[in-house]
């Protein structure tokens, strides 16, 4: 096998898959965007005195960390038509992979929430403030510094995992360089591509975050 | 089975209503009995300095009053009205969230370990409680927070986050965070226990000044014997989850009738 790369080629296929990493960026932010709040919400939810809730959370979360996203994307885009939801691959991609990284940033937010010491909440009530003011103001803020080394990684997680749309159809990269090798019948040219371009977006995104941290401790005033 | 309250007054009423009064109140976790049947009133801009072993149930009384915890028996009233518990059909029952958010809105509490807001400034931290909770415009919740500052001596440090002061000073800041709710009642458990010995001056002090300028009620615990008899109106001496003994400062330091109180105050002597 010779390594024949062509680079006539390789201009020609790149403005497609730069559009397509719009794409991939896009399926990424909106997906966790999702998944921050969604997370958020279920990782109060457990907190409520309603027990029959916080068990359902739960579940749901177990139910999603213990089975593979790819399940889920299929299932949410296949299956959901049967329960009388149809969605189109975007939206059913983008609820499946929100979902999905939801449970996980639940776990990392309950752990910084557990962190908040036991004295601010006691502080909160002798200022009488409110349950939403005592989490809002007080619980949440503490809560999210610690919380934001796990929720980097899961943005490059997410990023990282977006090639499982192209199952069902969503145009990111991995979909983009499946249709241009299948119709040049050249795979090395679009597979090396996407693979730098991840490289190029994954990397920088892990020390920027790691920058953000700091600086987010430092505003806080916990550094 | 719910508490038979038939034979606690609705309200307290009268020509000596006490500022703060437990009657008869129990607290258990669990097999322990922390406070056993406590009865106590706190006269209005008295300061009544809580002593004692430590596990004796000080802090306790002091949680209960901040309703931080619940109590198993009895009442606690403030200001007349209970704390506790609310009126419904002519009885007491145990209060809702909504009425403790009103009862304790007059109890303001200062802790061992400040517990101040990290991510606030100090004067953010004294801000806070009177815009949130208070709903008061920030213009106005900032002066008021300047003025206190400036009554604990922390005006130069504002802008500073906790994690950049002293335990005295975020100490301090605690005091002026809790004066800032205007309350009736302050609670004050063990202030300076956690402090080094050179900076507790500066919080005694604060509270000094409070006894001597202000008509506030105040509940202290402390294990700064000296401190108390210096400033309180009433010292309590409490063991095992009783009043064991309790009389003006001069005579219970100077001349304690029970033995444990005895045995207690030459032991705090010895160890200084
Ligand atoms: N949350 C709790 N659970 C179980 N026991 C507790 C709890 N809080 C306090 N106690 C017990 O109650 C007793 C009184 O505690 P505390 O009021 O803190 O004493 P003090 O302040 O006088 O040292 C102690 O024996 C302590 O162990
Ligand atoms: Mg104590």
């Amino acid at each position: 096998m010779g390594f024949n790369w062509n680079w006539e080629f390789t201009w020609e296929i790149l403005p497609k898959l730069m559009h397509a990493t719009l794409n991939t960026l896009m399926a990424a932010g909106f997906g966790y965007a999702i998944a921050v709040v969604l997370g958020m919400v279920f990782a109060l939810a457990q907190r409520t005195p309603y027990w029959v809730l916080t068990k359902v959370v739960r579940e749901f979360i177990e139910f999603i960390r213990s089975t593979p996203l790819i399940l889920q994307i299929f299932f949410v885009y296949y299956v959901g038509p049967q329960f009388g939801l149809k969605l189109g691959p975007w939206t059913a991609g983008m609820i499946a992979i929100g979902l999905h990284y939801s449970a996980y940033l639940s776990e990392v937010y309950r752990g910084g929430l557990d962190a908040v010491p036991k004295g601010q909440w006691e502080a909160c009530t002798a200022l009488n403030m409110s349950t939403r003011d005592t989490y809002w103001r007080i619980v949440i803020p503490q809560a999210i510094p610690p919380a934001l080394a796990g929720m980097g990684n899961y943005l490059v997680g997410i990023f990282k995992d977006t090639p499982m749309l192209s199952v069902i159809g969503v145009a990111e990269l991995m979909h983009t360089a499946n249709a241009i090798g299948s119709s040049s019948y050249r795979y090395l040219e679009p597979y090396t591509l996407v693979g730098i371009i991840f490289l190029a977006i994954s990397l920088p995104t892990a020390a920027l975050i790691r920058v953000f941290e700091d600086r987010v401790r430092r505003k806080l005033g916990l550094k | 089975m719910m508490e038979d309250l038939s034979n606690y007054p609705l309200e307290l009423t009268g020509d000596n209503v006490p500022m703060v009064r437990f009657l008869k109140v129990t607290k258990r976790y669990g097999d322990l009995v922390v406070l056993d049947q406590l009865d106590l009133d706190v006269a209005e801009g008295e300061m009544v300095t809580i002593i004692g072993p430590s596990g004796s149930g000080k802090t306790t009384v002091l949680r209960m009053l901040m309703t931080l915890e619940t109590i198993n028996e009895g009442v606690i009233y403030v200001d007349g009205k209970p704390l506790t518990h609310m009126e419904k059909n002519g009885k007491l029952v145990p209060a809702d969230r909504k009425y403790l958010r009103k009862a304790r809105s007059q109890i303001g509490m200062c802790f061992q370990h400040f517990n101040l807001f990290p991510h606030m400034t100090a004067l953010e931290n004294c801000m806070e409680g009177p815009v949130q909770v208070l709903g008061m415009k920030k213009a106005e919740a900032r002066e008021r927070a300047e003025e206190l500052l400036e009554l604990v001596g922390m005006s130069d440090k504002r802008d500073q986050h906790p994690s950049r002061l002293s335990g005295g000073q975020q100490q301090r800041v605690a005091i002026a965070r809790a004066l800032a709710m205007r309350p009736k009642v302050m609670l004050f458990d063990e202030v300076t226990s956690a402090l080094d010995p050179e900076v507790i001056g500066e919080v005694t002090n604060v509270i000094r000044s409070l006894v001597e300028k202000h008509n506030l009620t105040m509940l202290m615990v402390t294990h700064q014997m000296g401190f108390a008899k210096d400033i309180s109106d009433r010292v309590c001496f409490f063991f095992d989850g009783k009043i064991e003994e309790q009389g003006a400062p001069e005579d219970l330091f100077g001349n304690p009738q029970k033995e444990r109180t005895q045995q207690f105050l030459s032991a705090v002597k010895e160890a200084d």
